[in-house]
């Protein structure tokens, strides 16, 4: 058994916990495959039940004898566990670092993990492609189902389902996928009902130095366009950088090529300065000896909410393209699985009402995110603690829930969820006993047999009682696009996840309690009085019927 | 009111999308200035007051013509063009003057008339009430007593004539003491803090100069320890930063030697003076008139302004005699150069932290009250009331009511009233509509009859108060009991910016749905529902006793209560989109708000809530205008929400199924 041969000490007492905002506690620290765990066999409660894979770096030092670990999480919690015995110490620190660093996913917490709850909706068939194409084939007919990429053949990236033009046939997208990185032919990612216009996405076409064209790429994405009207492109890259692609290969669509369409190109950032900032964020909040200058500037240096912005400004650009200019949008970067999927699914947000409800959120993270190809075991496989920094590691999916975060607290009544359920997402895309952010892509998943050997989260989720934590109680249906301000002055540091384990939440938790109660009190008595009135009216025909028979 | 002149065709420039601009006309009145749209489906109007007018800009005339632009001390900022130029400098010259009255006489106060008769403007004013404050604090006690020494301001003239002063202390001391403090402002109670018998005293710097010293104010020190049998020393806080405390030595002014008092412990906390916080707000309001300022602006322009750490050194101080007193049962003297700018602050924040009565609507006004206006904080020269010495004004109070912001952020149970209540106090400290925060002492009030010729903003907010209340406040709420617990680590991200204030008529950057008001919606359901279900349980125990009784009664089915919906219309998103497209010149090609249904309900939007109707539009003075005969749409009317229709259809869902 693999495992057994890396805990080299499974068992320590007397250990000490220290838990911001919680008093020490000293109980007995065990370290199985997947958990670290510490009991103070108190209540018959565990103090610390920890995943490894959600440790992101430890620390350790002596005094003395008594040694220290330092385990700082992909959650930005960081907990100190004192040890005594400097062998003890020196184990439990090296077998942490072996647990939590293992290089198969196979060994993963979520292909052991037993559900303890019966499934009711098993969460890997809740959204399935061909059901959400429904949503749309009722409204258009436009747009068809494509099986080109059934064997992961065409676009090891895609799912084996995509909705491309009817007009357009496999062949054309083969045709298409050769042109475009990674084979990311143009696809759909939003059909928006009321303008009738759609949001596509792809990777960046390969035009490379000489200005390669393709006359199927340009059939493909004219075949969105209504005869006349023009359709905008959405470059996620500055011009600058979209140049230089030409070099590598890459590029962008030309307008002597492309002359229905319009180019603009809206720079948003990505990888190691989207890490890099997380960590100088992470860094300025656990900072609590600064002045309040100090902590401004720092946020300020962080650049994370520069980052928010220009994010959440792209998404409105693309929202005002579809439902205010009534033009269709094609979206891009390089690859067309960061800012690309940014971009459109915060662009869903704002224009869609469903997107705003749980189950719609879902499908959006499950199609724009999982399916379209989002690469989340590299991106999320190290977070803000840790000194190996690889170019692939970026909190992508963080921003993109923080754009999320800031748009709900503008519109705090239009969504179906709340906060708890953001963290919640953020929590099990870096650390989690469920499959579904496992793996890179569709076909990675596959052969991994994830539906087969792990639970999906959503089959967790969707749970009437755990829903109950993630609904918000000051939901209201609303039809309408909302559109979030950008403006400095209206994007705030996201303090449930940054600050999370740096200040006391007691009265902020006081407040929402309160909230629920108002609300729950009013739907009670609501309820109250419709029985009340329904007897009544039966008692007042009775009345009648035997007044006139 | 005299309606002074008009101008037609000037264009109201929207400050978030400047291409946007509504035509209409500009009327002057006496105490406002008044925009009206032309456009007839809404004719909006916008009301200024002459005395919320901080600066009027001329600007280089354009094409288009003159533009105006006119910032006001409740941080709204509107931008005219005015045709002609000619127009534009009469206006000019006419706002020059009306914004700068001389006399009292002059403000809007005098002339505002809401239509009360005199029982009831009396009444407003007995309201808020001292004496009975210091009556609930405990007082007098055996420590504690009534003085009259200020009778007829003999010995202070910006004291109040009522005081509470150490019983031990007799009047030779507090005229002795009197003689050696700065305007003769001796230290006197501010707070009495039953729990321990600790108190908060306030007075101005000792006139010590290098060595001077005094025996009476030794002995008023004295009197006021001894005034606290629970603890053998008395806590000196000096809000002064340490350098300008010394500074004032060599104009014979300074602060207490620790030898020559016995048993105190002295202390410094660094608050800026008024200058400091003057240049403060600028700065910060500049970087809040940037236009589309990227995130990097705003963060250094408000770092680079130093406001959030000025309200930092203000909670600081406020927590560490609030903990003095709840914690270690010290009493503490709080003073700063004169005592009527950091003290007051700095002893209302700390009352506010220790006592729930103060989190209350009534207690807050009491604490204003008490704290600022009985105690000679100069209104008239802070706020710029009158025509006067530019360097006198600076925003004291308004740092008090953003630390009060501040703390109900963290504390969101913990106070009976909302942010509102606190934007419209804000609004009216600088409105002169009410004779509250006129003149800078009770001496002066006293002499132009404020009582006898205004009326009491209390009396006016208590009416409102349903608009005021904090729907999350529960009086039985762990949170709103005993005093208030800010963490001990330094938290510098505490505190925040408060767009709702500084940026609060930018509607489109305010959050677009209001959970309070949501809220208030709910609870006000709540209470309907109440009612209704006793009623309906009353008629049905009839209607079975009846039919017990095999008596045919015959019943009305009771009407179906209209389920709002909460209307959402108050929280009815529709906003239009903002420039997200940066430089992009030709970037929209159509307007988005052509012709669209999203403008229309942003009016809506803009007068959601404007629960005081003398905020943002202004009709209690209407008749200086004759020609206004639109009314704007204040309040109440809002579009029909979509949600509504659906939210009954639910209703009557759970009606069949029950």
């Amino acid at each position: 058994m693999e495992f057994a041969e890396l805990i080299k000490t499974p068992r320590v007492d007397n250990v000490v916990l220290h838990r911001p905002f919680y008093p020490a506690v000293e109980g007995t620290l065990c370290l199985t495959g997947h958990h670290l765990i510490l009991s103070s066999r108190q209540d018959n409660t565990e103090e610390l039940w920890l995943l490894h894979s959600n440790i992101d770096a430890i620390d350790k030092r002596f005094v003395g004898s008594l040694g220290t670990v330092i385990i700082k999480c992909k959650d930005f919690r960081i907990i100190q566990l004192d040890i005594p015995g400097m062998e003890e110490c020196l184990n439990i620190a090296s077998s942490i670092e072996a647990l939590s660093t293992l290089d198969s996913i196979t060994l993963m917490y979520p292909f052991f993990y037993r559900p303890m709850f019966e499934v009711i909706e098993d969460g890997w068939h809740s959204f399935l492609p061909e059901q959400e194409f429904k949503l749309y084939s009722s409204a258009t007919s436009q747009w068809r189902l494509s099986y080109v990429n059934k064997e992961f053949a065409v676009c090891p990236t895609y799912p084996p389902i995509v909705i491309v033009p009817e007009s357009i046939d496999d062949e054309t997208l083969r045709k298409v996928a050769t042109f475009r990185h990674g084979g990311r032919f143009p696809v759909l990612s939003y059909y928006h009902q009321k303008s009738k216009r759609v949001i596509m996405r792809s990777g960046q076409p390969l035009t490379g130095t000489n200005g390669r064209r393709c006359k199927e790429d340009e059939k493909l994405i004219n075949a969105t366009l209504r005869a006349g009207s023009r359709g905008y492109i959405i470059d996620t890259r500055s011009l600058n950088v979209a140049q230089q692609a030409r070099a590598k290969g890459g590029g962008f669509e030309q307008e002597a090529h492309y002359p229905q369409w319009r180019r603009i190109h809206k720079s948003i950032e990505r990888y190691h300065i989207l890490q890099e900032s997380l960590i100088k964020l992470v860094e300025a909040c656990n900072d609590q000896t600064h002045n309040m200058d100090r902590w401004l500037s720092k946020l300020e240096a962080s650049n994370w909410l520069t980052h928010i912005k220009e994010i959440l400004t792209a998404a409105c650009l693309v929202a005002q393209c579809i439902d205010r200019e009534e033009a269709s949008v094609l979206i891009h970067g390089t690859e067309g699985t960061d800012s690309t999927l940014q971009v459109t699914s915060l662009a869903q947000i704002i224009l869609e009402p469903r997107s705003r409800t749980i189950r719609g959120f879902e499908a959006l993270i499950e199609r724009e995110w999982l399916q379209a190809g989002h690469p989340f075991q590299q991106r999320c496989a190290q977070s803000a603690y840790c000194n190996t920094k690889q170019k692939w590691e970026a909190p992508v999916f963080l921003l993109f829930l923080d754009c999320v975060w800031q748009i709900l607290r503008q519109f705090p009544c239009s969504f179906e969820f709340n906060e708890n359920f953001l963290i919640m997402l953020f929590e099990h895309a870096y650390a989690s006993q469920f499959g579904t952010f496992l793996g890179n892509s569709e076909s990675e998943r596959c052969k991994l047999k994830l539906q087969q050997k792990t639970m999906s989260l959503w089959s967790w989720v969707n749970q009437p009682s755990k829903l109950s934590k993630y609904t918000n109680p000051l939901f209201e249906a609303n039809n309408l696009v909302i559109w979030p301000s950008v403006a400095p002055q209206s994007l705030l540091l996201w303090e449930g996840i940054f600050l999370r384990w740096n200040r006391s939440s007691k009265y902020l938790d006081e407040a929402y309690e309160e909230m629920v109660n108002i609300i729950e009190y009013n739907k009670e008595l609501q309820a109250k009085v419709n029985i009340l009135r329904r007897q009544l009216a039966e008692l007042e025909t009775e009345d009648e019927m035997q007044e006139s028979p | 009111a005299l309606h002074i002149r008009d101008v037609e065709n000037v264009r109201l420039v929207d400050r978030v999308s400047p291409k946007k601009a509504a035509l209409g006309t500009l009327y002057l009145t006496a105490t406002h200035v008044i925009f009206v749209e032309n456009s007839p489906d809404t004719r909006k109007e916008t009301w200024i007051l002459h005395s919320q007018i901080s600066t009027i800009e001329k600007q280089a005339t354009t094409a288009t013509g003159c533009p105006l632009l006119i910032r006001c001390k409740n941080f709204q900022i509107i931008q005219l063009i005015i045709p002609q130029e000619r127009d534009c400098h009469d206006v000019y010259i006419s706002l020059i003057r009306l914004a700068r009255p001389v006399k009292y006489e002059e403000l809007y106060c005098f002339s505002f008339n809401p239509m009360l008769d005199k029982e009831e403007r009396e009444q407003g004013w007995v309201l808020i009430n001292l004496s009975e404050e210091y009556k609930r604090m405990g007082l007098p006690n055996n420590y504690w007593q009534l003085s009259d020494v200020n009778r007829e301001y003999r010995v202070c003239d910006s004291y109040p004539t009522e005081l509470y002063v150490p019983k031990s202390a007799t009047a030779h001391i507090i005229v002795g003491s009197s003689k050696f403090r700065s305007r003769r402002r001796f230290p006197v109670l501010s707070y009495y803090y039953k729990d321990n018998h600790a108190s908060i005293c306030r007075s101005s710097q000792p006139l010590s100069g290098f060595s001077a010293r005094c025996l009476e104010d030794e002995q008023m020190l004295q009197a006021i320890r001894k005034a606290n049998p629970g603890s053998d020393f008395v806590y000196v806080v000096d809000t002064r930063p340490k350098l300008n405390a010394m500074a004032n030595r060599a104009a014979g002014k300074g602060y207490e030697n620790e030898d020559n008092y016995s048993n105190i412990k002295f202390q410094f906390i660094g608050i800026e003076n008024i200058h400091v916080m003057r240049n403060s707000l600028q700065k910060m309001l500049e970087v809040c008139e940037l236009k589309s300022p990227s995130m990097s602006d705003f963060l250094w322009g408000l770092e680079n302004s130093g406001w959030l750490r000025h309200i930092k050194a203000i909670m600081d101080a406020g927590i560490f005699i609030a903990k003095a007193v709840s914690e270690e049962g010290a009493s503490v003297l709080v003073h700063c150069s004169d005592g009527w700018d950091r003290t007051a602050q700095v002893c209302s924040v700390a009352s506010l932290l220790l006592d729930p009565h103060y989190r209350t609507l009534k207690g807050f006004m009491v604490l204003i009250e008490k704290d600022w206006i009985s105690f000679g904080h100069k209104f008239n020269h802070r706020y710029g009331n009158l025509d006067g010495d530019p360097k006198e004004i600076s925003p004291v109070i308004d740092q008090f009511i953003e630390c009060v912001w501040q703390l109900m952020e963290q504390f969101p149970c913990a106070f009976e009233f909302n942010e509102r209540f606190l934007i419209h106090i804000q609004h009216h400290i600088y409105s002169c509509q009410f004779g509250n925060f006129l003149c800078n002492s009770q001496k002066e009030r006293r002499e132009l009859k404020i009582q006898e010729r205004t009326y009491s903003l209390w009396a006016h907010l208590w009416k409102n108060r349903a608009d005021y209340l904090n729907p999350l406040f529960r009086a039985d709420h762990s949170q709103t009991q005993g005093t208030l617990h800010l963490p001990t680590t330094p938290c510098n991200f505490m505190y925040k910016f408060w767009s709702g204030m500084y940026n609060r008529f930018e509607k489109g950057m305010q959050p677009r749905q209001s959970v309070t008001d949501y809220l208030m919606a709910v609870k006000e359901e709540t209470q309907q529902l109440e009612e209704e279900l006793e009623a309906l349980e009353e008629r049905l125990e009839k209607i079975q006793k009846v039919q017990l009784n095999c008596t045919k009664v015959k019943c009305k089915q009771s009407e179906p209560s209209k389920h709002s919906g909460f209307s959402t219309s108050d929280n009815s998103i529709a906003n239009t989109p903002q420039d997200y497209s940066g430089n992009l010149k030709s970037f929209p090609s159509r307007s988005p708000s052509q012709g669209d249904e999203d403008s229309a309900l942003i009016l809506t939007q803009d007068n959601l809530k404007s629960s005081d109707p003398d905020l943002s539009a202004n009709s209690d003075q209407e008749s200086g205008v004759e020609d206004l005969s639109c009314r704007s749409p204040s309040g109440g009317e809002h579009a029909p929400s979509e949600d509504s229709g659906k939210d009954r259809d639910s209703d009557e869902a759970v009606f069949l199924t029950a």
